[in-house]
């Protein structure tokens, strides 16, 4: 038993360590490095794993349930108010549409019309897991395509709650959901206790949350014990998980539920470190898993049937993801990433079926295609984007490198490269700017970079950590390379590889914080900006001021101040690996926080020099000197 | 009725005894304006053409400091370099400035005894002021002795009183009074006009 659990962590995490890395080295985004490894270690090639890969999927799936988990815990009550019309416009009609059509599609095939209304959807999901994954890799995110794939992913999440309730109302009379494993509180009920039984769990876990689990974490972090807090947020989580499934619900609602009922309490930064790396290694091992068990084998014996069901899913979600990115008003470059990004069928759709098989709607082997098919859309999705990316985008959208006027290719050639032109690097931007230095911009928004390039900025649209697009951009030639994306690892991603291939330039980057500064010191930059350094060093000047102290005195104190912080930021960085065994970031941030409160303490530079000051000596030997107080 | 501008410049006035005596509700005598420069431009980014204003709203320009290591601070000085603008100061066009009326006003530790030659300041007062002297006339202003405040860490409060109150005077007669400037001029020092009953 132990040493099968050893062997299978061993093949899991190895083809985790091999095939990211490869992925990502190749271009191919973390998702598909994970599919790929499940695929290769699957019963189909090397055969590592065989039919427990579908156990160690509802294990992984777990993944799933933290991210849900995480995800509720970002959404604040008032954030999702504030998106409320625009998550239910888009949501009903991608949902809708997808679930009509997909209807109609599987109705003409032959199936019932429950089943094939149970089927529409669930494959009108997309995967939140992939999508999320996939864009915050590439930082569109906060892109307009990001923020869209985010509002429809989030109304079909939410959606499952009430799809679950209904499935049961389409099942043939007399058939009921089959033993999985644990007996269910709501087997055997009939369909409208089941839903109402839904709505009371529902219910629950929002009063639970409100006025159990808040004073639970309040007594638990005043034991100031850090891994028994970590504990404690496992142990929500899986508790929380637990209660639904035995109610017979989707554990990943649940957790949403409570996470966004925590969300308000003054928990949330805490809970979202702690289980953040669970379940960054769970959704890798959820993906492998995916891979793992596409059944290549039933591809072979039905190729026709499987790649018309792939291509007829894409096809239909596609179309109707276009049509909802363009009553969204979204330009062709971001309805592109939007359309190819969701149009996999997601995770909640393996939930959907074997639901849907234990009600006997549909059968076993009908089931074990569609969890396939779902399986090779979801693969699909990283390559489309990709595809996307290389082929369509620079063809059809807005172009990589700017026009070229024949007369301007040689002021294209600017010495200074920005990358990443958000509000921090078109601030640096602008200041060139007035000063008459022009700068070769990288930005990976089509939406901004139309918009520069209308303004005469000579723009490079796409991954500023691509070397091909870098030296299109005049990486070569250029002396300074600004790395200010609003990512941290994309910047260090950025600097690590420029400082390799085109030493040439100097690279400056922005650290978000102290902890990422660190970590750029560590690589041999010496030019590093800490964001929040100035701006609140000139906020507390201000203070000061409003306080009754003289402007030159609180100035000067903001000066040194300054450069006693650099300084001392620059000292700790070499202590800093002295120190073994900081495993969680955010622990080491507060180690970090202390020690330097504690230099501050001592060696603090404040206004209480001797600079024009000479009194104390002045008063014996009052002729001496000529200063006066 | 002549409006007059102290140009104050004191990096830590929060610190100072004398000045502090000095300046206090200053402001409140009329037709005079403290422009407290330290207060105004603590980044040092001197805002030119408000200064060009100011000065031509005014007849008589105060430069007014500590006396350090034996000249103005440094803000003073970048006033001077980025305010006194060729062709608009100075040169041949340049007659913002003609006519007006220009001193120092001066807070020092040594005693009036100590700047003398042979003494342990080795020069007169009004040598050590000579940039200003002929800053004044290059801008084709007239300039007036200082009015200095002396040995100020052995001062008594009285004294010091003294010295403020005589500082106020001597500000109310040069906005409201009639004199000949060339001939206040033949005094040393601006406290000396002022005993002298003239």
């Amino acid at each position: 038993m132990t040493s099968t659990f050893l062997s299978d962590a061993l093949i899991y995490l190895a083809a985790a360590v091999i095939f990211v890395p490869l992925a990502k080295k190749m271009g191919l985004g973390s998702v598909l490095g994970y599919l790929i490894g499940g695929m290769i270690i699957g019963p189909f090639f090397l055969g590592f794993v065989g039919q427990e890969g579908k156990d160690i999927m509802h294990f992984a799936e777990f993944g799933v349930v933290m991210m849900l988990f995480l995800i509720g815990l970002e959404l604040e009550p008032k954030t999702f108010w504030r998106m409320r019309r625009f998550v239910l416009g888009t949501g009903i009609m991608q949902m809708g549409m997808t679930t009509v059509l997909c209807f109609v599609a599987l109705l003409l095939v032959g199936l019932s019309w429950q089943a094939s209304l149970a089927c529409g959807l669930a494959l009108s999901m997309s995967s939140t897991a992939i999508v999320m994954q996939t864009l915050r890799e590439k930082g569109l995110m906060k892109t307009e395509s990001g923020r869209t794939s985010f509002a429809v992913l989030l109304f079909q999440d939410i959606s499952v709650i009430p799809i679950l309730a209904l499935i049961p109302l389409l099942a043939v009379s007399g058939a009921k959901a089959a033993s999985a494993g644990h007996p269910s509180f709501m087997e055997g009920l009939p369909g409208w206790a089941q839903t109402i039984t839904l709505l009371v769990a529902v219910n629950s876990v929002v009063l639970v949350g409100h006025f159990i689990f808040v004073p639970f974490l309040r007594f638990i972090a005043r034991i100031r014990l850090r891994e028994l807090f970590t504990a404690s947020a496992l142990l929500i989580v899986i508790a929380t998980a637990y209660l639904m499934m035995l109610v017979g619900l989707s554990p990943a609602l649940g957790t949403f539920l409570a996470g966004v009922v925590l969300a308000t309490s003054e928990f949330r930064h805490e809970l979202e470190s702690d289980i953040e790396p669970f379940k960054g290694v769970l959704l890798g091992l959820f993906f492998i898993a995916v891979g793992a068990s596409i059944n290549f084998k039933l591809i072979i014996e039905n190729p026709v049937k499987v790649a018309a069901l792939v291509g007829g899913i894409i096809a239909i979600k596609s179309l109707v993801l276009y049509a909802t990115g363009k009553v969204s008003r979204l330009s062709f470059d971001q309805n592109m990433i939007f359309t190819l990004g969701l149009g996999q069928v997601g995770e909640f759709a393996f939930v959907l079926f074997a639901f849907i098989t234990q009600l006997q709607i549909i059968s076993a082997e009908s089931s074990d295609i569609m969890m396939g098919a779902t399986a090779i859309t979801m693969t699909m999705t990283p390559l489309l984007l990709l595809m996307n990316e290389r082929l369509i985008l620079p063809r059809f959208g807005t172009k990589e490198a700017p026009e070229k006027k024949e007369a301007d290719e040689i002021s294209f050639k600017h010495s200074v490269i920005i990358a990443g032109f958000g509000y921090f690097g078109s601030t640096i931007g602008r200041f060139l700017r007035a000063n008459g230095f022009e700068a070769t911009i990288l930005d990976n928004d089509s939406d901004r970079v139309d918009l520069l390039r209308k303004m005469g900025f000579t723009v490079f649209y796409g991954d500023a950590t691509r070397l091909d697009i870098l030296k299109s951009a005049g990486a070569d030639s250029a002396k300074i390379l600004i790395a200010a994306i609003d990512s941290p690892e994309t910047n260090l991603d950025l600097a690590e590889r420029t400082k390799k291939a085109f030493p040439n330039m100097k690279v400056m980057v922005r650290a978000r914080n102290n902890m990422d500064a660190y970590n750029l010191l560590d690589m041999g930059i010496e030019d590093i900006y800490r964001e929040s350094i100035d701006t609140s060093v000139r906020f507390g000047v201000d203070v000061l001021i409003k306080l009754g102290v003289r402007k030159y005195t609180a100035t000067r104190a903001g000066q040194l101040f300054i450069k006693y912080d650099e300084a001392s930021f620059r000292q700790l960085a070499q202590h800093r690996h002295d120190q073994e065994a900081y495993l969680v970031n955010i622990r080491e941030q507060i180690a970090l926080q202390e020690q330097l409160l504690e230099n501050d303490r001592k060696a603090i530079p404040n206004i209480h020099d001797f600079a024009w000051d000479m009194d104390a000596e002045m008063k014996n030997t009052p002729d001496m000197k000529n200063n006066t107080g | 009725m002549k409006k007059l501008l102290i140009l104050f410049s004191h990096p830590r006035f929060e610190k100072s005894r004398a000045n502090r005596a000095l300046i206090e509700d200053i402001d409140k005598i009329e037709g005079v304006n403290c422009h407290d420069l330290y207060e105004e431009y603590p980044d040092f980014n001197i805002n030119v053409e408000r200064e060009k204003e100011l000065l031509g709203n005014h007849q008589i320009i105060v430069w007014h400091f500590p006396f350090y290591t034996y000249s103005a601070p440094a803000l003073l000085k970048q006033w001077m370099d980025v305010v006194l603008e060729y062709g608009w100061a100075h040169g041949s066009k340049g007659n913002a400035l003609k006519g007006k009326i220009a001193f120092v006003a001066l807070t020092a530790g040594g005693t009036r005894e100590s700047y003398a030659a042979n003494q342990h300041n080795q020069f007169t007062l009004r040598e050590f002021l000579r940039p200003f002297e002929q800053a004044a006339n290059l801008c084709k202003m007239i300039y007036l002795p200082p009015f200095a405040v002396h040995g100020t860490h052995i001062l008594t409060d009285q004294q010091l009183t003294a010295y403020a109150d005589s500082y106020r005077r001597l500000l109310i007669k040069l906005t409201t009074g009639e004199y000949d400037p060339v001939s206040v001029s033949g005094f040393e020092y601006l406290n000396d006009w002022l005993s002298n009953k003239g």
